[in-house]
């Protein structure tokens, strides 16, 4: 068998991820591909995201087709250099064998606990090398919000995503909930994981919970990405974070959601069903009610961390969705000095819409 | 990676949360424990099969054992449920209700309504039901219809373990009789279940799978079996929406009309009797409410208008099988309702 | 004088207002419901007085009791509001129940009435429910189930009993045994002897007394309420008693002896023997009782007159309150 032929697999994004669909290709038999090109369209029953070549060479065969199910790690496409015969490349696509599935296998984010001061945290970690990059979700978000940027980024530098209390699998008893114990589960996660310093990556209110920490913290923190976040303004539409809160049923979540997504077409019944389920558990709408009056009482926003992170000597990246409809996309300049990248076609959750732009930008400042 | 857990498991777990949230949580049922007054060890049986094994070494105050006197106990849950507590009882089976049933559909659904609206009666009575367990007509019957048709009672019946904890939870905290039937061939049937206490409301149809083609309605154990049925027929190009009720009362209707406005089809499938069923229930209101959406006439799948019988061989074609559901959706995408009517 | 009652003055006042208001309630239905003012069906509980109150004399607030098809008197003695009965059973909003219960299940839960039943010996159960709760709550009330000597056949009964024995529940079995159940007589229907030999059946004390007599209920009842609420378990009290009208208004009543029930008016009143039993002794006053009576025949009137005006309930209650939420 040729060492020159390059399999194209169905990738595994996350844990719960065992099939996907792969809804189109994007290039066709014959193109020379580059690291990073977009390939393919591939949709799970949690979401649909752009699939880039990790690799580059000749696309020679296209294995799957559009519209069909595949397991996660099926072959989909060959590439290989024009040297390699058709027979070789037949030979290949019949000997290709799914791996087994073992389990707790390191093909996406293990989940492990850190008993914290304040409680359970559930964190996912990816190993590498250099100073770590935590990415910090935003409200009523969880670690997975970062499904397709924790394997990208861990490429380039360990890397850790945590539900904060009160989210994901975390502790949701929680007294008083409010940014300083936030603040404080980011410094106390790292000292338990022994890391020193680190790149702190926070979408939304979990941008307002990173700048925030690097004010209080600054010996802590390496740098900022803050993706469309709270803390740069008073405005935030209050119809989508009263609705998600108040939202009792997928009827009444699932419209709320739209506002997160430029293609509202994202949205389906998986995304709202995890969401709810969520919502269901003890204590979460307690918390959320209480972290709500605390940081967005009456629609507006409570913080404003503009100025302090001003003062901060440290690399800040500001990234927003041309079309975020829950921060207004003008928040994005409200720090003088910071680079500031706003990403057309995309919503609130650009890390996820965007996913290949926002690693690439993280990516490329490490 | 998210937990795993059975059903059995499930409701064992709610039962725990539930007991250790509030002391006015109790259990009552034979057996529950096991041994009572017996020279043996203490929870020797844990439930007839195992469900609550453990709970009396948590909660011995909690964790009551009656004797075989179903009227008595029941009687007393729903007394109970009156006076400040939130009794569970367990019927083994809910083939037993028969025994009890007037405090069920005289006593506990009534209390509300009759006494003008000032009594609450929040008491759980939880009953294996269905057939597949080789265990004959007394022991395996599929009576949703009966306690759906009575004003006053909440009827659930889950299909998977996650659903069946936050169900389970749901009906402790209600301040309504609930009864709450466990497909005893679903026990072992295990799915990602959170550690955590959660409650599913009620009267809240989950889509468990989405298709454009037919839908199917069911619930308990039809649902795995109408999803098999969606997989062959995938192959087929049938494209199969499979509502799960989780509650049949109340029910979620306006699930099962929106599915129908998109599919145009509709099966119901349902391991009870068919006459007074749940299906020919949904088949009514459907045909009501969505006539115009309808491209070809509904079909049901149920169990036949007899006991369920013992042997093996004939307990296994008296329960509606992917098989049956398959060939009712077919038959629903080969005929249409203009075909019918020229008939 | 010395009083050789087991009441002071006062409570044998109250005692004696309780059985009169429910002999008037009753006696006023018989006349409302011939005339044809009342729907339904009424079961009067009226010559059965004594042995209501001289139990519910015992009782208060947190001990519950269930009743049975013929509860007025029950109601009554355990505190239930006398006009919000009689609106209910003419069916108005205004009633105990917003005219949704009637004569048969008029309940008030704030007063441990648990309802009276339309399902004979239903209530058994439903009291050992209740005493439960008292035990697992750690209050020191007890339940009382009221059943006639026909309900005593139940299998509700018996299991309960055995279940109140294995719990030791604070639970007490009331056998109302007037003869009859509905027209057959106790002699035909009861296998056993004596309601003694079947408590003895179920390990618990068993007492029969002469429901006829206040006096005698009462001290028979004050022994078991204590039992049960200092925890020693249950007991079934038989109170022998008369039922001066039919199973039914409208009942014939062709299977009585001939004069049996002016037979029962004139020597088995339990009114008339507790009113002989406290003048004679000096300790009460015609006078004084003869005040209540009027007060009494008051109520009643302004209970009907009320009833009479109050509103039916809206067309929209129909389907209200069959659940908490749904």
């Amino acid at each position: 068998m040729s060492d020159l032929i390059i399999p194209i697999l169905m990738p595994k994004w996350g844990l719960s991820m065992s099939e996907g669909t792969l809804a189109a290709w994007h290039v066709e038999e014959g193109t020379e591909i580059s690291p990073g090109d977009e390939i393919m369209d591939v949709e799970t029953d949690k979401i649909a995201n752009v699939v880039e070549a990790a690799d580059g060479g000749l696309l020679r065969r296209r294995v799957g087709s559009d519209g069909e199910i595949y397991p996660v790690r099926a072959l989909l496409g060959v590439m290989a250099p024009a040297e390699v015969s058709d027979a070789e490349i037949d030979a290949f696509v019949d000997a290709y064998e799914l791996p087994e599935v073992e389990e707790e296998e390191d093909t996406g984010p293990t989940y492990e606990f850190a008993d914290l001061p304040i409680g359970k945290i559930r964190y996912a970690e990816r190993s590498g090398e250099g100073t770590p990059v935590i990415f910090i979700h935003g409200f009523g978000g969880d670690l997975d919000n970062w499904l397709f940027n924790i394997d990208a980024v861990s490429e380039v530098a360990p890397a850790y995503a945590l539900d904060l209390p009160g989210h994901g699998q975390s502790v949701k008893a929680v007294d008083q909930p409010g940014l300083d114990k936030l603040v404080t589960t980011i410094i106390d996660f790292m000292d338990h994981l022994g890391v020193d310093k680190a790149h702190l990556v926070g979408h939304s209110k979990g941008g307002l919970v990173s700048g925030q920490t690097a004010i209080s913290h600054p010996d802590r923190v390496a740098s900022l990405t803050l993706i469309c976040s709270a803390g740069l303004g008073a405005e935030i539409n209050s119809d989508y974070i009263e609705g998600f809160v108040s939202a009792a049923s997928r009827k009444e979540l699932k419209p709320k959601l739209h506002h997160l997504f430029a293609d509202k077409s994202l949205v389906n019944r998986s995304m709202v069903d995890d969401l709810l389920k969520y919502k269901r558990i003890d204590g979460v709408q307690d918390y959320l009610e209480a972290l709500k009056a605390a940081l967005f009482d009456g629609g507006s926003q409570a913080v404003d961390i503009a100025k302090g992170l001003e003062a901060l000597d440290i690399p800040l990246l500001v990234v927003w969705g041309a079309e975020d409809a829950v921060i207004p996309v003008a928040h994005a300049d409200a720090v003088s000095g910071a680079e500031v990248v706003v990403i057309d076609g995309a919503g609130h959750m650009v890390q996820m819409e965007n996913a290949n732009r926002v690693n690439e930008l993280i990516t490329s400042r490490l | 990676m998210a937990r795993t857990l059975s059903m059995k498991d499930a409701i064992n777990e709610a039962l725990d949360q539930e007991m250790t949230r509030d002391p006015t949580v109790i259990m009552m049922g034979e057996d529950i424990v096991g041994g009572a007054g017996a020279a043996g060890e203490d929870d020797a049986w844990g439930g007839v099969l195992g469900v609550s094994k453990g709970l009396y070494a948590k909660h011995p105050k909690q964790m009551i054992d009656t004797p075989l006197s179903e009227s008595a106990y029941v009687g007393a849950a729903i007394g109970a449920a009156t006076c400040g507590l939130r009794p569970v009882a367990e019927l083994m089976f809910i083939d037993f209700m028969g025994v009890c049933l007037d405090q069920i559909y005289n006593q506990a659904a009534k209390f509300r309504y009759m006494f003008g609206g000032k009594a609450e009666t929040p008491v759980v009575i939880r009953a294996m039901c269905g057939a597949g367990f080789r265990a004959a007509a007394q022991h395996s019957q599929m009576l949703t219809p009966i306690f759906a048709h009575i004003p006053g009672l909440k009827v659930v019946c889950p299909s998977n373990a996650y659903d069946t904890k936050g169900l389970l939870i749901q009906a402790i905290r209600d301040n309504d009789p609930v009864i709450f039937l466990e497909h005893k061939n679903l026990y072992g049937s295990e799915c990602d279940v959170p550690e955590e206490p959660y409650a599913i409301p009620f009267g809240e149809a989950n889509v468990v799978r989405e298709g454009s083609d037919v839908t199917i309605v069911t619930y308990g154990l039809m649902v795995p079996n109408s999803l098999t049925a969606a997989e062959t027929l995938k192959k087929e190009g049938i494209d199969v929406e499979v509502i799960d009720l989780r509650t049949i009362s109340p029910i979620d209707m306006d699930t099962v009309i929106e599915s129908v406005e998109e599919t145009g089809r509709l099966v119901c499938v349902d391991e009870a009797n068919p006459r007074c069923s749940i299906a020919s229930d949904i088949s009514s209101v459907v045909a009501q409410d969505a006539f115009g959406a309808l491209k070809a006439p509904i079909e049901m799948v149920t169990a036949p208008h007899a006991p369920v019988p013992f042997t093996p061989s004939l307990e296994d074609i008296y329960i509606p099988s992917p098989d049956r559901i398959a060939d009712a959706v077919r038959k629903t995408m080969a005929s249409s309702k203009q075909e019918v009517a020229a008939q | 004088m010395s009083n050789p009652f087991p009441l002071e003055k006062e409570g044998l006042l109250e005692a004696y207002r309780r059985m009169k208001t429910i002999r008037e309630f009753e006696e006023r239905l018989h006349v409302d419901f011939g005339r044809g003012d009342i729907p339904g069906f009424v079961h009067l509980y009226a010559g059965e007085e004594a042995a209501g109150v001289g139990i519910m004399m015992h009782l208060q607030d947190h001990d519950r009791i269930a009743s049975t098809h013929r509860g007025h008197g029950h109601c009554i003695a355990k505190g239930v509001d006398v006009k919000g009965m009689m609106a209910e059973i003419y069916g108005k909003s205004t009633g105990s129940c917003a005219g949704k219960g009637g004569s048969m299940h008029i309940a008030d839960l704030s007063k441990g009435m648990m309802g009276a039943n339309g399902i004979l010996g239903a209530g058994a159960p439903l009291v050992c429910g209740a005493a439960l709760a008292a035990q697992k709550l750690g209050h020191d009330g007890v339940g009382i189930t009221f059943f006639g000597d026909g309900a005593s056949n139940q299998g509700t009964v018996l299991e309960s009993m055995n279940l109140a024995a294995i719990w030791n529940l604070p639970a007490i079995f009331v056998v109302e045994n007037n003869g009859y159940a509905e027209s057959t007589s106790v002699d035909y229907a009861v296998a056993s002897d004596s309601y003694v030999d079947r408590a003895t059946g179920f390990g618990m004390p068993g007492i029969t007394v002469d429901g006829t007599d206040f006096f005698a209920v009462y001290e028979a009842a004050g022994e078991v309420v204590k039992r049960a609420r200092e925890g020693a378990g249950p007991t079934l009290l038989e109170c022998k008693m008369i039922r001066f009208f039919g199973h039914f208004e409208g009942d014939a009543q062709t299977y009585r002896a001939p004069g049996e029930n002016e037979d029962n008016r004139a020597n088995r009143d339990c009114l008339k023997i507790f009113r002989a039993k406290v003048t004679e002794a000096g300790v009460l006053t015609d006078a004084e009782l003869d005040a209540i009576d009027a007060e009494v025949m008051d109520l009643i009137e302004e209970a009907v007159e009320e009833a009479k005006a109050a509103p039916l309930p809206a067309p929209e209650e129909l389907t209200t309150d069959v659940y908490v939420s749904y």
